[in-house]
């Protein structure tokens, strides 16, 4: 049966992602995708969904949903207070969900984005092979007041009752983020280069899906390099001294050198920082073949 | 012997292949040589292989196991190459409107160059464009080819808004914007062409290695284009290119 939700109030900035759009970089096209890839997992494990189900990505501030039927849904990465009804609920928990039902987010406890996975996951448009949404790309951008989500409604128990999966929330707080050296980076100075390995960096309030800036001014006299390959991770230094992470949403060139290339992980926990949060870069203990930084 | 190209992990997803730091269309032909190598030895569905000017980036759709097996299988694809011809090169005519309307800097262009409009016209017209790689936005095309005399610096103030389609130059440089966006450029004209269509396959018809040549048409001319490609009548002119 076709069910949907109702979104009620939009909250701050959510959309519909999956692990994102894969075979259209060569035209330009972002990778996009969930930007904790972690907590995506966490959250359709838990209602054995498949892997890369589409979920709602809720950043900081969460939205108000009505569900008009029946379902399970289970929420992962950073918590923002969910409220069914009246009653607050468990993030990494199955959640029953009934006729009417509302969903409502409260004070940002920890992390930054918050996945809401539902079972078989959200079925909006899919676009170029992924749901992800992402401007000019697909027909939403973000949730807007009125909007309609479809899902598929359950009433029968696919299994039974759950019991909580066990989540690492380590990498949602913890301050040490890995990184690779980047293309430029053996192109530093020596100060620079020990500079990176032993300060503490600060996320700056601009920061979004395509980019988070870090606060902190570098001296920097690298050159622009010829247009090239950049990647979500990819860490830049700009002119003006900036260091900026690219996150999912990134272009897929760029022209300013590119100094550090998060690991997997660090991208999921980039993704989980705020404004404020402070940083700190480090090499992975066994680099995958990946120089250390030296 | 030089130490080109360079093959190096970037993260644990990507490896990054950088051949000698030039923009030349010899190198494009490497370029795309082994990037056609590379997705014939790799099954497609598990990397994605890009290039730019001077670089191509193999990203995977899973961590990568073992690096120095990946290199040295990369070395070794890159060993027995002989470069050939761009395959199934294509020019595309685009049409530009420079009215002053949409030829916002074209006064401050021909005060600065000392050419008057017709000129400029002439000189951003005459050239093939050589298109390098599409990047930084869904069906931004990168081209080579911008004569010098019309190679002017980018505006000190880069522009809040600049409309979509605007045709425009900065340094060596000459591009379309394929959507609204803030932007740099000194802006010459406009193309109603679209370049990009997520609902077509694929969803943009010019590709790296592909030719462009703009061609000069009046407002009524444009208002005529514009109104096609709403209809999805309009045919762009292209023919194929021996390279």
């Amino acid at each position: 049966m076709k069910a949907e939700i109702e979104i009620l109030h939009p909250g701050l900035f959510s959309t519909i992602q999956d692990f994102g759009r894969r075979g259209f970089q060569k035209y330009g096209v972002p990778l996009s995708g969930v930007m904790d890839r972690i907590a995506l997992k966490t959250a359709n494990l838990i209602l054995q969904n498949q892997a890369d189900a589409a979920v709602m990505e809720i950043t900081q501030m969460g939205p108000k949903l009505k569900f008009s039927a029946a379902t399970k849904i289970a929420i992962s990465g950073a918590n923002l207070s969910p409220k069914l009804n009246d009653t607050e609920i468990d993030n990494n928990e199955v959640v029953k969900i009934h006729e009417g039902d509302i969903l409502s987010f409260g004070r940002p406890e920890y992390g930054m984005r918050s996945y809401l996975a539902i079972l078989d996951g959200f079925k909006t448009e899919k676009v170029l092979g992924s749901r992800s949404w992402y401007e000019d790309i697909t027909s939403h951008e973000k949730l807007e007041k009125g909007m309609k989500l479809q899902y598929e409604a359950s009433e029968e128990e696919k299994y039974e009752t759950h019991a909580a999966i066990k989540f690492d929330e380590e990498y949602l707080n913890s301050q040490e983020i890995e990184v690779f050296p980047g293309p430029e980076y053996e192109k530093l100075p020596e100060t620079l280069k020990s500079h990176l390995r032993q300060s503490k960096f600060s996320i700056d309030k601009n920061n979004n899906r395509m980019a988070i800036q870090l606060s902190e001014i570098l001296e920097n006299e690298l050159e622009p390099i010829i247009t090239g390959p950049v990647l979500p991770g990819t860490i830049q230094l700009t002119p003006g001294g900036k260091l900026i992470v690219l996150m999912r949403d990134c272009q897929t060139t760029g022209g300013y050198p590119r100094v550090l290339q998060l690991s997997e992980k660090g991208i999921n926990m980039m993704a989980q920082k705020k404004a404020g949060d402070k940083i700190r870069f480090k090499s992975p203990p066994t680099p995958k073949g990946g120089e250390a930084l030296s | 012997m030089n130490d080109f190209p360079k093959i190096t992990p970037m993260g644990e997803r990507g490896i990054l292949i950088e051949f000698e730091p030039e923009i030349s269309e010899k190198l494009l032909r490497k370029l795309l040589f082994y990037k056609d190598k590379l997705e014939e030895f790799y099954d497609e569905v598990n990397i994605e292989v890009i290039n730019t000017y001077n670089s191509l980036l193999i990203s995977y759709m899973f961590s990568i196991e073992n690096v120095y097996n990946e290199v040295s299988a990369i070395k070794e694809l890159f060993g027995e190459a002989k470069i050939g011809k761009i395959n199934n090169q294509q020019i595309f005519h685009l049409p530009v409107c420079y009215e002053v309307e949409f030829g916002w800097d074209l006064e401050y262009i021909s005060n600065e160059k000392n050419l008057s409009k017709e000129e400029i016209i002439q000189l951003h017209t005459k050239p093939f464009y050589t298109v390098f790689f599409t990047g930084f936005l869904p069906g931004f095309l990168y081209l080579g080819g911008l004569d010098k005399k019309l190679q002017i610096s980018r505006r000190n103030q880069p522009r809040m808004k600049i409309e979509k389609g605007a045709v425009g130059i900065g340094e060596n440089q000459t591009g379309i914007y394929p959507k609204s966006s803030p932007g740099g450029w000194q802006i010459l004209g406009n193309c109603p062409v679209q370049f990009f269509d997520k609902n077509n396959d694929p969803p943009c018809e010019i590709s790296a290695g592909d030719k462009v040549k703009f061609y000069s048409v009046s407002k009524k001319e444009f208002e005529e284009i514009s109104e096609q490609i709403s209809e999805g009548t309009f045919q762009l002119k292209k023919e194929n290119y021996e390279g």
